[in-house]
């Protein structure tokens, strides 16, 4: 026997009510631990799919829409913007690098991007399996698809119209030539083709099979820059790198005054959408701190009120050799062993409850997290539940310590 | 001598102080404290165990003098060398009856005497795993001397241990208090306002109140 194990026996020994305190304890921190893991790797993630692009260039709109579409693939396109100004446009000295994207069909919800081969260059993509497009129809799909669809190499599918599930199918199958390895970033959950792929996929709509050129099928596609194409051709937004610092100031306000597009600021956009989500995270840390507060003061009135039935117990262990200092020492263990509990269940259920979340939600951003990441901050989440522990047990363990073992063994 | 005291005087607050006479015992001797309800036998019995501390006058168990030790080190010393034996048996109600004897053990940091051949003795060998909630009463008082007996003190206190039972099992109590503490060469005190007891034990003090 020793403390340790007596604490624990009274602890076992509780009623149930003792619980319920526990449970409150759990949720309060189950909470600050979803908002750690949903603040921590969101932002991680939000700054690591921006990385490199400095401008995102689309139709006028939402400037967060645009962001949110043409960097994260996360919100509908505002638009297309058509070929010509963009080309246009990538001719300005301010601009060091252009990436045109083309959206606008999905394969069972995730979304086929248009692009060249500088998109990867951006992401440092590596290739688990095969290479890259080199002709239309050829796509090179990210880690998660691959592995949630179970696409190899060489495997062909059709795509849907629409950059979310259930719309109609399109005719023409696609070829995987490459798989990528897992990086992480947005492009895990992308299908990446060429821009000619998406603009054929479109034009068989409105001309038949028979007039279909099927030469240009064949022909090597664009690896870099923007693909030929006539008047009618439309891309949906470009990603660009600054040439200078300076390029920050004029460029944005040039596009947005004088072409029919508009220009967003990936950093920019992000800072604002997280002030607004902001408010929603304080709220929710309001409520996860009322929620410990309240299982803090349970907890306290629950061992406030077992130590009034235990002061003969208290009594008998002094009277059989236990000093003042080993039963205030035995007051603060239990308390602080009920909120260690209530800590672990709470990371535990945090943990869950982001695993549960991230399984209800495959194609959106949040299948993009991962529930058992174990943070730093999580220890503060124990740091508190200590806190609370000690804070609860404060007055009944000096209540232990003044209690007289005569007067509480002659009292009957 | 074993436990001696000279001149114990302690007043409750609001009361007239109370005296009480000398006590001299040497090991294996056994003594009644008899009185009144009301007369301060369980004050003398707290004092003598340094439970509480009396006024003036000195009490000096096997040459420690008790107002010598302060904090944990009274605390130790009780636990090591004086086993109690209380009017309720109070045991403590989440453990089984074994651990409730280690308990003794594990504060007093001694290695006492073997908990399952003291409960065979004691007649409730087959109750060492029992939660204490499924003890009778007369079990559980055996229990609690147990519990006194379990470190081999040689100072065993007991207050009025028999008033709740039957003349069979106040025979039998006795009977138990007094073989064991001869056996482990311990000073007997039973504090009593029960006839009965006399009986069994010839020598006595009386503590008349204020």
């Amino acid at each position: 026997m020793n403390l340790f194990r007596l604490s624990w026996k009274y602890l076992t020994f509780r009623p149930p009510s003792t619980g319920l305190n526990v449970i409150l304890l759990a949720l309060g921190l189950a909470i600050i631990t979803v908002l750690l893991l949903v603040q921590d790797q969101f932002e991680n993630k939000m700054t690591k799919d921006a990385e490199g692009i400095d401008l995102v260039v689309g139709a006028k709109g939402s400037p967060l829409q645009l962001i949110l579409s043409g960097v994260y693939h996360i919100d509908f396109p505002t638009g297309n913007i058509p070929l010509e100004e963009a080309k246009k446009l990538s001719r300005s000295r301010l601009i060091k690098n252009i990436i045109p994207l083309a959206l606008g069909d999905n394969y069972k919800g995730y979304r086929i991007v248009g692009t060249n081969h500088d998109y990867l260059g951006l992401f440092e993509a590596q290739f688990d399996q095969g290479k890259v497009w080199e002709q239309p129809y050829e796509v090179v799909v990210g880690a998660t698809v691959a592995l949630r669809e179970g696409l190899k190499v060489g495997d062909t599918f059709e795509s849907s119209h629409g950059i979310s599930v259930g719309s109609h199918d399109h005719e023409h199958d696609y070829q995987v030539t490459g798989i990528l390895a897992p990086s992480g970033n947005v492009i895990d959950r992308l299908v990446l083709t060429s821009i000619e792929t998406v603009w054929y996929t479109h034009e068989e709509e409105s001309e038949s099979e028979d007039e279909k050129d099927h030469a240009q099928l064949h022909q090597e596609v664009s690896k870099t820059g923007f693909p030929e194409g006539d008047e009618a051709k439309e891309v949906t937004s470009l990603l660009i790198q600054y040439r200078s610092p300076m390029a920050a100031v004029q460029l944005p306000r040039m596009i947005n005054s004088g072409t029919s597009m508009q220009a967003a600021s990936p950093t920019f956009e992000m800072a604002r959408l997280f002030e607004l989500l902001g408010i929603g995270v304080s709220l929710l840390q309001g409520l996860a701190f009322v929620l410990i507060g309240i299982s803090g003061l349970g907890i306290f009135i629950a061992l406030y009120n077992s130590l009034k039935e235990r002061k003969y117990d208290l009594a008998i262990l002094r009277a059989i050799g236990a000093s003042r200092g080993q039963l205030v020492f035995l007051i603060f263990l239990e308390g602080i062993m009920l909120t260690s509990i209530g800590a672990l269940v709470g990371i535990l259920l945090g943990h869950s409850f982001l695993a549960v979340i991230i399984s209800q939600n495959e194609q959106g951003v949040a299948a993009s997290l991962d529930a058992w990441i174990f943070l730093k901050g999580e220890l503060w989440i124990l740091v508190y539940a200590l806190g609370v522990g000690i804070l609860a047990s404060l007055i009944p363990a000096w209540s232990a310590y003044q209690t007289s073992i005569a007067k509480q063994l002659t009292k009957s | 001598m074993l436990i001696s005291t000279e001149n114990i005087q302690y007043s409750h607050p609001g009361q007239a102080p109370l005296s009480f006479p000398d006590i001299h015992l040497k090991a294996n001797e056994a003594l009644l404290v008899l009185g009144k309800s009301g007369s301060g036998k369980t004050t003398l019995l707290n004092i003598l165990g340094g439970l509480l501390k009396p006024h003036s006058g000195s009490v000096s168990i096997d040459g420690v003098a008790l107002s010598s030790l302060e904090g944990s080190n009274l605390d130790l010393f009780r636990g090591k060398n004086i086993g109690i034996v209380f009017q309720k048996p109070h045991l403590l109600a989440p453990l089984t009856v074994e651990e409730n004897l280690q308990m003794a053990h594990y504060f007093s940091k001694k290695k006492g005497q073997e908990i399952n051949r003291l409960l065979d003795e004691l007649g409730i060998g087959e109750k060492s795993k029992s939660r204490v909630q499924n003890l009778s009463e007369g079990e559980a008082q055996r229990v609690s001397i147990a519990r006194a007996l379990v470190n081999s003190p040689k100072l065993i206190l007991a207050d009025e241990p028999t008033s709740s039972l039957d003349d069979e099992n106040t025979f039998k109590v006795l009977n138990l208090l007094q073989t064991q503490a001869k056996k482990i060469g311990a000073a007997l005190i039973i504090v009593t306002h029960d006839q009965r007891v006399k009986d069994h034990i010839p020598q006595f003090i009386e503590v008349k109140g204020a």
